[in-house]
């Protein structure tokens, strides 16, 4: 038995001089303290499809911005039907539509329209999502009832069936605002679905208890408190969201009730080449691999904030 | 497990009721004459704008309109398309087309989309895994009409191994290519979630105990670990549906297959708004009973969910 021990103890405990407190205080107070962003950065930082994915889209939003430094030809004032399905001229590297439009020239001009459709319907999304899943998961009861239900009605109309409607209605009014609203109406549950979990989750934190015993009142726990930490799912999926957005605005162009075909758009332009499949199939193959290349960096983008932000993930990579 | 039943079907009415409001909201409480703007630009004959105004019941007030539209939906009215059948005439002979198409994709998408997922998972990192993953990702990305064109011009025009378009009647073997190209969206889902879902169970004490007890392999993966992965792939059967019923839509027009999608297809491509919105209507009743019955199959599967409150 060790000297230290008084009479009536049992068991052998560890003087304070053995183990001192500092020693152990030390292993946390080395480093910068980090948090969940933090370590996101650093775990991204070191994958090639972040960086490859973020190229990418840095290219899409310069060509949607300045389509001028990429192309000479302008998109519809050249095109000569003696063209028609040609194939690549000096000065047209991507050959020429049915209507011997300059390929290349309309890929380009095409990229804001897609994007900014992308864009508009991300942040509807991201709005209403928001605004239904916080309240419904952090007020709960019959506001809860009320809020998830709707959003029921909502996720019940597959979007791009919802969106074929309202553009049948207002097809007289069709342009990149119209589209996104009719997009985005319908696509904001599956948002709203995952931030009000993550915040029944985070609702009952000891954080938030603290806040409320400190007397900060119920809106401002939800603002300041609840939602910073209840956000990071809603990023992931709103990442995908702008992908699909894309695809959607495309799909409906396709079906001929998206833009007028007076708009620059890949899905126009698909459509437009689909009788030509197989005599000049490069002229629908070319903005379906635009097309096609956005989504993808937009899709692989959200894979590795998924993969970054949900340790669960991590481990399964 | 009757209380769920019940309790799912309560929560169903008011889904159902909401989600054809919503429509008919959308379409006929619009400013100006809602059934001039369901045509576009195109100008309709007098007699087809009275019937469509007697039909949509447009002289009453608009919740008295929407009644008698539920209404007749419950008594299997339907509407009647541009040409003058009744909707539900075409629904159905085109149904069971869709119904086979759907099928055979299901079908496809489940058995392969399965079996590659297991095989990744099991073999997480090796070649065949990051190659699954790649063309999983490559395959989400591609629109449809982009997977139907780009299949159709390589399978149909160049190799010649199928008919580009589907000939009457519908034939099984026609409808192969069709098929393939409305199961490669949700495959590539179909793999990747398999494979984080058996990844996740591997792991599980219940697969170390099985192993430790001696058990093969060739027992472990198909019973332990096989079975309890699918979970989530069921359920995401429900979700598929959805995609499933767009995909076809597209699929159908491009493939000419004489089914549901394809007549909406060519309403939605001609512009005839109140055959749209009549098979929209169908399509999204379809839906929520699918969804319905997928919920209950879950709860069949997994007991949490039957007892949870």
């Amino acid at each position: 038995m060790p000297s230290n021990t008084r009479p009536d103890q049992q068991h052998y405990v560890a003087p304070l001089e053995e183990t001192p407190l500092v020693a152990i205080d030390k292993v946390k107070a080395e480093g910068k303290p980090t948090n969940l962003w933090t370590d996101a950065w650093a775990d991204v930082r070191g994958r090639p499809m972040f960086w490859i994915s973020s190229v990418l889209i840095v290219l899409v939003v310069v060509v949607a911005l300045f389509p001028g430094l990429f192309t000479q030809v302008p998109p519809n004032n050249d095109c000569q039907l003696s063209n028609s399905n040609g194939g690549p001229a000096a000065g047209h590297p991507l050959g020429f539509t049915k209507q011997g439009c300059d390929i290349y020239s309309r890929i380009i001009h095409g990229t804001s329209t897609s994007l900014s459709v992308g864009i508009i319907v991300t942040v509807l999304v991201f709005v209403l999502g928001i605004a239904f899943g916080a309240f419904a998961g952090f007020y709960g009861g019959w506001i809860d009832s009320v809020l998830s239900r709707l959003g029921d009605i909502f996720f019940s109309i597959p979007y791009i069936l919802a969106a074929v409607v309202i553009m049948s209605v207002f097809s007289q009014y069709a342009n990149v605002w119209v589209i996104s609203l009719a997009i985005g109406i319908f696509a904001w549950p599956a948002t709203a679905r995952v931030l009000r979990a993550e915040i029944l989750r985070v609702k009952n934190a000891d954080f938030v208890m603290a806040a409320t015993a400190l007397g900060v009142s119920r809106f401002r726990i939800l603002l300041r408190h609840v939602l910073p930490n209840s956000i990071a799912p809603v990023i992931v999926i709103t990442t995908i969201s702008l992908a699909s957005a894309i695809v959607a605005e495309a799909t409906l162009s396709f079906l001929g009730v998206g833009l007028p075909s007076s708009t620059m758009s890949w899905g126009n332009d698909i459509s437009a080449a689909q009788t030509d499949l197989r005599t000049a199939p490069q002229v629908l193959i070319l903005p379906s691999i635009a097309l096609s290349v956005t989504v993808l960096s937009f899709i692989m983008l959200g894979e590795v904030v998924r993969d970054a932000l949900d340790p669960k993930a991590r481990a399964r990579r | 497990m009757a209380g769920y039943i019940a309790r799912r079907l309560l929560q169903a009415i008011p889904v159902l009721l909401g989600t054809t409001f919503l429509i008919y909201f959308m379409v006929f409480a619009m400013p100006g004459d809602p059934i001039v703007a369901l045509f576009g630009d195109k100008t309709p004959p007098p007699h087809v704008l009275e019937q469509l105004r007697e039909r949509y019941h447009l002289d009453q007030p608009f919740i008295v309109q929407y009644l008698l539209f539920l209404g007749g939906i419950f008594r299997g009215d339907l509407g009647t398309s541009f040409s003058g059948q009744p909707v539900s005439e075409i629904l159905l002979t085109t149904f069971p087309v869709t119904l086979r198409l759907a099928l055979m994709a299901v079908v496809i998408e489940m058995v392969a989309g399965i079996s590659i997922g297991l095989v990744s998972g099991l073999r997480k990192g090796g070649i065949f895994d990051a190659s699954a993953l790649v063309v999983s990702l490559i395959l989400i990305s591609l629109p449809i009409f982009v997977v139907a064109f780009v299949a159709q011009f390589i399978f149909g025009i160049q190799l010649g191994w199928f008919r580009t378009t589907v000939g009457p009647g519908a034939p099984t073997q026609d409808l192969i290519l069709p098929a393939i190209v409305l199961a490669s969206i949700s495959f590539a889902q179909i793999v990747r979630l398999t494979r984080s879902s058996v990844l996740e169970t591997e792991g599980q004490d219940f697969v170390r105990t099985a192993a430790s007890k001696g058990l093969s392999r060739g027992r472990i993966v198909p019973v332990h670990i096989l079975r309890n992965s699918l979970i989530p792939v069921v359920t995401y059967l429900a979700v598929d549906f959805g995609v499933l019923m767009v995909g076809a839509t597209v699929t159908e027009g491009i493939f000419n297959v004489p089914g549901v999608g394809r007549t909406l297809y060519q309403a939605i491509i001609r512009g005839e708004g109140p055959t749209v919105v009549s098979f929209v209507t169908v399509m999204v009743l379809i839906y929520l009973v699918v969804n319905l019955l997928v919920d209950l199959l879950y709860a069949v599967l997994d007991p949490r969910i039957r007892y949870a409150k």
